[in-house]
């Protein structure tokens, strides 16, 4: 195929959680290697989107692809070496009872790889975690800790493409500032492609190079950071969001 | 004169590795102000609002040289003489209103259960009091709010019902603990305005308690930092980006910006200043 | 950037396990550790620790042999040469008492083993698929749970006819449901969590979820729910065994013995009354260990080392 091919391919995208329709019509492209960003309040249907990408959200109607190939309705293996997800709770998303390395080892356990315990310390590395942590349980770790080890099993596939779902909204600014520079690293590293769900406009402004803005399950505009950075969003609806987002600056400018 | 007066507060919880201090000789007063406690998960901020209300449950222990509200001193009190002035006098809007709402008792009821542990009134003055107070937390239908479940409202919604039933006894001081970390931006603005307008103009002290170093300088006359239970520095919210002390700068720093530009965010260097 | 600081203490080695084995170990420590800090728990650990070691050295322990019978002393009193007394046919009580051991561990562990991995099983699949499987599974499990445990083993035996290893899997088929309704409980809370949709996404099958992930998080309320009914299977099979469907003579058991001492409990009382006891400290113990595990197990009360 073309080298203008997405790299995620959502065409008149309608999902439902049972008779309830909570995204209407989304139509988006993101390019390979781009980091994309689908901004929104609670309840936009912003996570439903990545959910119904992974097969989480199996009723949907209209078209998805990744990498120019269709999606089934639900998690596949083949697939599961493509694309991965990050989820926003880093207390929720690690098995209590497992140890960091039983985690880590999961995936390439189901896929038979070799080497799983080079494997392993590698991944702890790239993640910017002590070798210490290996055999440790989840409680032992802080919520930062976590939410590396959360990106480091999203690794240990080498996918291409990762949906990032609220990574660092349930963490500290100071750690989210280490979260999002290690996830910014990794996309320069790996080439990844990012799409990322979020309500922080400036965690977009420094990790993403477009945007979508949604409301009630439909995409409002789709926006360069560029424009975000200055403010120059075409809908009311963003310019609001922009506006509440920023209010030091936005006052600065209307004194 | 101060409202509260709390010198070299300490909460101590035993763990398998010996008592740890969860806040640890922090020192405030509050007048007819509005001080904001900032400090990253852990750092005792919300402990410290606790401790004044005497909500820090066994095993933790609170000790302070002094803890005066009005005067009055608040430890030793008894359970019933703390009730009195928890609530009434002193009261505290929590992070998530669904955890903090009953599911299973209207609206209406419980603002106005809220109010009668405090004040005998009759029940059709009860019930205009709640209706206006429903009014001062703009929303706009009191008497179709007040027949509603919890479950029935959206979260700012619920947090205005939240900072309804906490005002409502007309108390001095209210504690605001991460009041809108649950909500979405449009509503936080909103929520925060009103709790700000109600403060302003009943003559209140209020703690605001969060992580938020930006949306505790907006809202705030004084702001002060805490780290592993200590207090950082105190400050006047008008000169927070002067701040001194290389923790509160670091945590501004670490903030990402609407005008991005930098290529990676500065990291706290913890060793700075960490003592363990 | 290196993670936020660890208390590099005395506590490294726990703190830091260098292998799986090492971690698992400092974790199985830590339960046992807490378990005795409970002195309740230690208590019943205790009583289980002497039925076991009864029930190993039987043989040694024992003064006589328990099904050698010695007319001539019949129906002694407790005294230093028979310390629990003699029965009708002039065994030794104590020494039927030791050899019992043997058979109350025998069914308990084959009930427990039968029973807990069955109900499961059956509540993580009929919670994690719900839907039909859950209505179907479910509604078997209901009708378990709505007939009666001892009218339910009764009619089993009845059919299977008398015997102890009848009496084990007809009490092994009345006692699964309950831990289907609990595992069941349980899968539902963490159905939906992150880690099993993040199981999901890695290609794991639902097979591979259910045994790997979901299972050992039931597990623990499990063991505390098995060591808890322990009592009820032990009165159980006693009860089987005093109607004279469990265990046949000469088997030295405990319910048995109580039912061939009913004839002379006015006059020698010891011959019901010594094996009365004895189930009476075992059912006790298995209460006491299985209230301390829950204090140490239960993830809601708090499961931080």
């Amino acid at each position: 195929m073309g080298f203008d091919m997405s790299a995620i391919h959502l065409k008149d995208l309608n999902i439902f959680y049972g008779d309830t329709q909570v995204v209407h019509d989304v139509t988006l492209d993101v390019a390979p290697g781009e980091s994309f960003a689908l901004v929104g309040e609670s309840g936009s249907g912003k996570s439903t989107i990545l959910k119904a990408i992974m097969g989480l959200a199996p009723d949907w109607t209209g078209t998805i692809e990744v990498d120019g190939k269709p999606r089934s309705h639900g998690p596949d293996r083949a697939f599961s070496r493509q694309c991965q997800m990050v989820f926003q709770d880093p207390y929720g998303s690690l098995h209590p009872r497992k140890t960091i390395d039983a985690t880590l080892a999961e995936p390439l356990l189901i896929h038979g790889l070799k080497n799983r315990d080079a494997r392993v310390v590698e991944l702890l590395g790239e993640v910017g975690l002590d070798a210490r942590f290996r055999f440790r349980f989840p409680h032992q770790l802080s919520g930062g800790q976590r939410q590396r080890v959360a990106i480091a099993r999203a690794l240990a596939l080498e996918p291409r493409f990762l949906l990032l779902d609220e990574p660092t909204s349930a963490l500290d600014v100071s750690i989210q500032a280490e979260i999002l520079n290690l996830l910014k690293r990794l996309r320069k590293e790996r080439g990844l492609t990012y799409l990322m769900v979020t309500h922080n406009l400036p965690v977009v402004a420094f990790m993403c190079d477009r945007l979508a803005v949604m409301r009630h399950g439909r995409i409002e505009e789709i926006a360069s950071a560029e424009a975000l950075k200055t403010g120059a969003l075409a809908t009311p609806y963003a310019r609001e969001l922009y506006r509440l987002s920023n209010p030091e600056e936005t006052a600065e400018e209307q004194p | 004169m101060s409202l509260l007066d709390i010198q070299n507060l300490t909460v101590t919880f035993p763990t398998p590795r010996g008592p740890v201090n969860v806040v640890d000789g922090v020192s405030l007063t509050l007048g007819t102000e509005r001080l904001g406690i900032v400090g990253e998960s852990g750092s005792g901020k919300s402990m410290t609002g606790r401790a004044i209300l005497g909500l820090v449950r066994p095993p933790g222990v609170v000790k302070a040289d002094r803890m005066e509200f009005e005067g009055q001193e608040l430890q030793g009190l008894s359970d019933r003489a703390m009730r009195k002035i928890r609530g009434a006098r002193i009261s505290m809007v929590m992070q998530d209103p669904k955890f903090s709402l009953n599911p299973v008792m209207t609206v209406g009821r419980q603002i106005e259960e809220a109010l009668r542990t405090h004040e005998s009134l009759p029940r059709r003055a009860l019930k205009a009091r709640v209706a206006e107070m429903l009014e001062a937390v703009r929303i706009h239908d009191p008497e179709r709010v007040m027949g509603l479940y919890p479950h029935e409202v959206s979260g700012g919604m619920g947090q205005r019902i939240m900072i309804a039933m906490m005002l409502i006894p007309r108390p001095r001081i209210l504690i605001a603990d991460e009041p809108t970390s649950a909500l979405d931006v449009s509503v936080q603005g909103q929520v925060l305005d009103l709790i700000d307008e109600l403060v302003r103009e009943n003559g209140m002290g209020m703690m605001l308690v969060s992580h938020d170093l930006h949306l505790v300088g907006r809202y705030c006359d004084r702001v002060m930092v805490m780290n592993a239970g200590q207090v950082v520095e105190t400050l006047d919210a008008k000169n927070l980006h002067a701040a001194q002390h290389p923790y509160t700068k670091g945590l501004l720093a670490a903030v990402p910006r609407m005008n991005e530009t930098r290529a990676e965010l500065p990291t706290l260097d913890r060793s700075q200043w960490a003592s363990t | 950037m290196s993670p936020k600081t660890m208390g590099l203490s005395a506590w490294l080695t726990d703190d830091a396990p260098a292998s799986r084995a090492q971690a698992n170990l400092g974790r199985a420590y830590d339960i046992f550790r807490r378990l005795c800090r409970n002195p309740l728990a230690a208590l019943g650990m205790a009583i289980l620790l002497v039925l076991v070691l009864c029930a190993a050295f039987a043989p040694w322990i024992a003064p006589y042999s328990p099904i050698g019978q010695d007319l001539p002393n019949r129906l002694l009193p407790p005294s230093a040469a028979h310390w629990m007394g003699t029965d009708e046919l002039g065994r030794d009580i104590f020494s039927r008492v030791v050899h019992g051991a043997r058979l109350t561990l025998l069914i308990v562990g084959l009930v427990a083993v039968i029973s807990a991995p069955v109900g499961l099983i059956l509540g993580a699949v009929s919670g994690y698929f719900g839907g039909w499987a859950d209505r179907i599974l479910m509604g078997i499990t209901d009708i378990f749970l709505s007939l009666p445990k001892l009218i339910l083993a009764l009619a089993f035996v009845a059919a299977l006819g008398p015997g102890i290893e009848n009496a084990i899997i007809a009490i092994a088929i009345t006692a699964w449901p309950p831990y289907a309704r609990l595992a069941r409980a349980e899968t539902l809370t963490f159905r939906n969590a992150e880690f099993v949709q993040a199981a999901r996404l890695a290609g794991g099958s639902h097979a591979r979820v259910i045994g790997l992930h979901i299972l050992p998080l039931c597990t623990s309320s499990t063991i505390i729910r098995v060591t808890l009914d322990m009592a009820g299977i032990i009165l159980t099979a006693a009860g089987l065994g005093f109607l004279g469907l469990g265990a046949q003579p000469p088997l030295p058991e405990w319910g048995a013995m109580i039912s061939r001492g009913r004839a002379f409990i006015l006059d020698q009382w010891w011959v019901a009354t010594m094996p009365g006891f004895a189930i009476i400290v075992v059912s006790l113990g298995f209460c006491f260990l299985g209230d301390g595990l829950r204090d140490v197990l239960d993830p809601k009360s708090g499961d931080k080392a």
